[in-house]
């Protein structure tokens, strides 16, 4: 795929740091404010999407990044799982899914116990599964019409 | 603001109708985004932000991988002619339909009044979600607290449906990576 004009590629410079962290803050006060790990999650792989577009399939390393992008979803369901495993170890009640950790006080960043933790593991998983289909629809057609 | 609800839903049940007809693909996937971004219009007002923000973001990915498929393949439909076959498939629908409509007023006359819902769950997680949580965002509670198996579950279809697409798309790149 070849990208596109020199406008759209120095708004797309601009604009795309941005949306990653916003992508971050939506994750991260998910347990505050609407949102959480699926919008934010999207929200960060959009703003990949938008540097693959913007730029053409040749600026970035795409095989390596979707080796990346792979490993990253695998990892990320893992650290879900293991998160909800150690409820089991930790909780005292030895249940799946027990919120171990204080939960401080309700409205403040860094509260709800492992929430946030869960908010962060399925933002990853959920940025990284959106940009690997992506990317693989993308390397696909490039290798075909090679 | 139930007459706005109603022209919304109207407008959204004319994109669908107009992507089932459209001749060219990429009009029939624009047509599709007019449901998706009237159903955001939809939740916001219906004061749903989380259901929204979700969903504004997945229709934008959506749409745009659909548009990047489209550009890249056959639009145009290919003409297909109408046999006798399609008087037995509108007779089965008319059926099915008669069908379904019975078994759904059979299930419904169980269910409790129109409008008078079960409050017994939704009120233990109500009362004491905020306190039992420690979440401000008792939606986020929900989710990753009282429904964790639900989120495990989620997570888990959308790792399947990337093993699918890697499994059917990146073939033939891991082939020739083995040589």
């Amino acid at each position: 795929m070849k990208g596109m004009t020199i406008i759209v590629k120095k708004v797309t410079e601009i604009i795309c740091g941005v949306i990653f962290l916003y992508g971050i803050y939506i994750i991260v006060h998910g347990h505050l404010t609407p949102g959480g790990g699926f919008a934010g999650g999207t929200i960060i792989a959009g703003s990949f999407i938008l540097l693959v577009l913007a730029f053409g399939s040749e600026f970035l390393a795409l095989k390596k990044e979707e080796t990346g992008s792979s490993i990253l979803e695998s990892s990320a369901i893992l650290i879900f799982i293991v998160i909800a495993a150690l409820g089991m170890l930790m909780g005292g009640v030895g249940i799946f899914f027990v919120n171990f950790l204080p939960k401080g006080t309700i409205g403040q960043l860094i509260s709800a116990g492992v929430i946030p933790l869960f908010n962060i593991a399925v933002g990853m998983e959920v940025a990284a599964a959106l940009l690997t289909i992506f990317l693989a629809l993308l390397i696909y057609r490039d290798e075909v019409l090679k | 603001m139930e007459l706005l609800l109603i022209v919304i839903l109207v407008l959204m049940i004319g994109g669908a109708i107009f992507s089932l007809e459209a001749r060219d693909l990429l009009s029939a996937v624009i047509a599709y985004g007019i449901v998706g971004f009237g159903l955001v219009i939809c939740f916001l007002l219906l004061q749903a932000p989380d259901l929204a923000l979700v969903q504004i973001v997945v229709e934008t990915i959506t749409l745009i991988i659909m548009i990047a498929v489209i550009l890249n393949s056959t639009r145009e439909e290919k003409e297909h002619g109408k046999g006798k076959r399609s008087v037995v498939f509108v007779i089965f629908a008319f059926v099915f339909i008669g069908l379904f409509l019975y078994f759904f007023n059979r299930t419904t006359s169980t269910l409790s009044v129109f409008g008078e819902h079960m409050m017994r769950m939704s009120k233990a997680y109500i009362q004491p979600g905020a306190e039992g949580t420690g979440s401000a965002n008792l939606v986020t509670g929900v989710i990753f607290d009282y429904r964790g198996y639900d989120t495990l579950g989620e997570a888990t279809i959308l790792f399947t449906a990337v093993i699918g697409v890697l499994t059917v798309l990146r073939l033939r790149g891991r082939k020739e990576q083995g040589k």
